[in-house]
């Protein structure tokens, strides 16, 4: 992976207007997406990420700000050059959308034909794309004879027929069961190796980000909220948001308002020394642990514990002087946690 | 001497059977070049579709609405200056042809503007996404992915326009009509009426059933 740019949003705005209202989907985006990478946006339903990836190849255009492909400024194209990026884009969506009454072979040589590839030369490099995606026996199946995750193969090999430099992924695998999601994650992200593309992957799972993703955006209210490495953002989520997808389940903690309690966050260091215990151990003093939540990411755990304290003052110094000691990350949660 | 009159008889049924047919098959025929475009531009150009112009949608529709909405034996009476115009007489098959096609093109314009509005938008929308044009999207996606659809629109507008097409009889259209109204109607011979009417019936339910099975055959989703 390099780091030159292949995707640059800058001061990107969406604004729908319909007669009696306005509303702003996307507000002041700006995302820097680099070659060879892995990108997840994630967000909520309704926070903007749709209509953010429908903008990176034009399908939605934006009402102020730009978007750079590969050097090139889309608002500025003509029409036909648009088409032509476009071209250089592939895109899979949720539910596939493949051509129902084209079987899968005709279904992968469709972009071709647009591209205006002779039919013999397209049909070759479709049947060199099923061997990729691992449906070579199916060429004849028409998609309504194919599973989800075949169907998902056939569209991720149409997306790929005209050698496209980036990947949007629409929310791929959210119609998926998690075993057939794992298999198409591993797909894209042995073409991402295998071919060097640019993979944006948008989805409202953080598991896809976590199993897949180099980097990530996180998208709340038409805002970006917070960008950076998924490692980085697991361990020490910063905005609001980002608290709410990798701690979720917070809301339960709310019931012990009025309690001393803190956050501890395992960043992969010492998630593989029994912190807990020999905090316990050392302080002599007993915690209750009200929520624990940890991951494996890259053969590191991260993760978070939030434990209750005891009332009493002297144990509870004695504890987060311990935490300062073992440089143990942790943060006091005073009501609702996020 | 019975003989001869089942003969003439037959004969008239045929040459009424071979009327009809001509008529329906001949206006689907040039009322199918009209409205198939028709009803592609009304989808295409809708403010959702694939390139809008609004007020062109709107004019088109209205014009649509508009001749829709005049019942066929007026507009039979009323085109007849134009149909002698163009054939030259207002009388027999051929004349009768005009009309149909006038009130059967903005009739299938509908039925192909409904066909191709249950095309998924995800699939134009993945079209779009690889570039194509909106040409391209109308002839590789639109028009392919509708044609179970649209086989079994053209059927409906086929049995439609044989149903129009016996109310010519009024005019001196011909057809299986013709023979109803003037045996029938004029002569109380209820046992021709019956047959043409039985002939009209088993024509529907061939022109029903083929498309049907061209229809299935024809779709990959089932």
């Amino acid at each position: 992976m390099n780091d030159k740019p292949i995707v640059t949003l800058v001061g990107l705005g969406k604004v729908f207007e319909s007669k009696n209202n306005k509303v702003k989907a996307l507000e002041d985006i700006n995302l820097t997406i680099n070659q060879g990478e892995i990108f997840g946006i994630i967000g909520l339903s309704g926070a903007g990420k749709s209509t953010l990836v429908r903008c990176i190849n034009f399908l939605e255009r934006p009402t102020s700000g730009s978007v750079i492909f590969d050097g090139a400024d889309l608002g500025k194209l003509k029409e036909s050059e648009l088409l032509k990026a476009r071209q250089s884009m592939g895109m899979i969506f949720q539910q596939f959308n493949l051509l129902m009454q084209r079987n899968a072979l005709q279904n992968i040589c469709f972009p071709l034909e647009l591209a205006g590839i002779p039919k013999k030369e397209a049909k070759m490099r479709a049947s060199e794309l099923l061997e990729i995606v691992g449906l070579s026996d199916k060429a004849k199946a028409y998609p309504a004879q194919l599973s989800g995750g075949q169907k998902q193969r056939i569209a991720i090999a149409r997306a790929l027929a005209t050698n496209p430099k980036v990947l949007l992924c629409d929310e791929a695998t959210s119609a998926l069961d998690p075993t057939t999601t794992r298999s198409i994650l591993n797909l894209l992200k042995e073409i991402n190796q295998r071919l060097g593309i640019t993979v944006i992957v948008i989805t409202h799972e953080m598991s896809v980000i976590e199993e897949i993703c180099n980097r990530v955006a996180i998208i709340d209210q038409s805002h970006i909220a917070e960008v950076g490495d998924v490692e980085e953002v697991f361990v020490r989520p910063q905005s609001k948001i980002a608290k709410q997808l990798v701690f979720s389940g917070d809301s339960h903690i709310e019931h012990f308002v009025g309690e001393y309690k803190c956050r501890i966050i395992f960043d992969g260091r010492t998630s593989f020394e029994p912190v807990i215990a020999n905090m316990v151990l050392e302080c002599k003093t007993p915690v209750n642990i009200l929520f624990a939540d940890t991951k494996d990411i890259d053969g590191k755990a991260f993760g978070q514990m939030v434990i209750q304290l005891p009332n009493e003052e002297t144990g509870r110094k004695r504890i987060m002087n311990y935490l300062n000691m073992n440089q143990i990350p942790y943060e006091e949660v005073k009501d609702y946690v996020g | 001497m019975w003989d001869d009159g089942i003969m003439k008889f037959a004969q008239m049924m045929g040459t009424g059977i071979l009327e009809s047919l001509y008529m329906t098959l001949f206006s689907s025929l040039i009322a199918y070049v009209i409205g198939l475009p028709l009803g592609v531009l009304l989808v295409v150009t809708d403010k959702d579709g694939i390139a809008p112009l609004v007020w062109f949608n709107k004019v088109i529709g209205v014009i649509v609405n508009l001749i829709r909405s005049v019942p066929f034996v007026i507009l039979l009476i009323s085109v007849m200056p134009l149909t002698r115009a163009i054939i030259g007489t207002t009388l027999g098959s051929t004349a009768v042809v005009i009309p149909l096609i006038i009130a059967s093109a903005p009739y299938i314009a509908r039925l192909v503007e409904s066909s191709l509005k249950e095309v998924d938008k995800g699939v134009i929308e993945a079209a779009q996404s690889m570039g194509a044009t909106p040409f391209q999207i109308i002839f590789k996606v639109l028009i392919p992915e509708a044609m179970p659809s649209l086989i079994i629109g053209s059927a409906i507008a086929v049995t439609t326009i044989l149903s129009y097409s016996a109310m010519s009889g009024f005019v001196g259209g011909g057809g299986l009509g013709d023979i109803a109204i003037r045996y029938g109607y004029y002569r109380y011979e209820t046992g021709t009426m019956l047959v043409t009417v039985a002939i009209l019936v088993l024509i529907v339910q061939v022109f029903q059933e083929l498309g049907t099975m061209w229809m299935k055959r024809s779709d990959k989703r089932l």
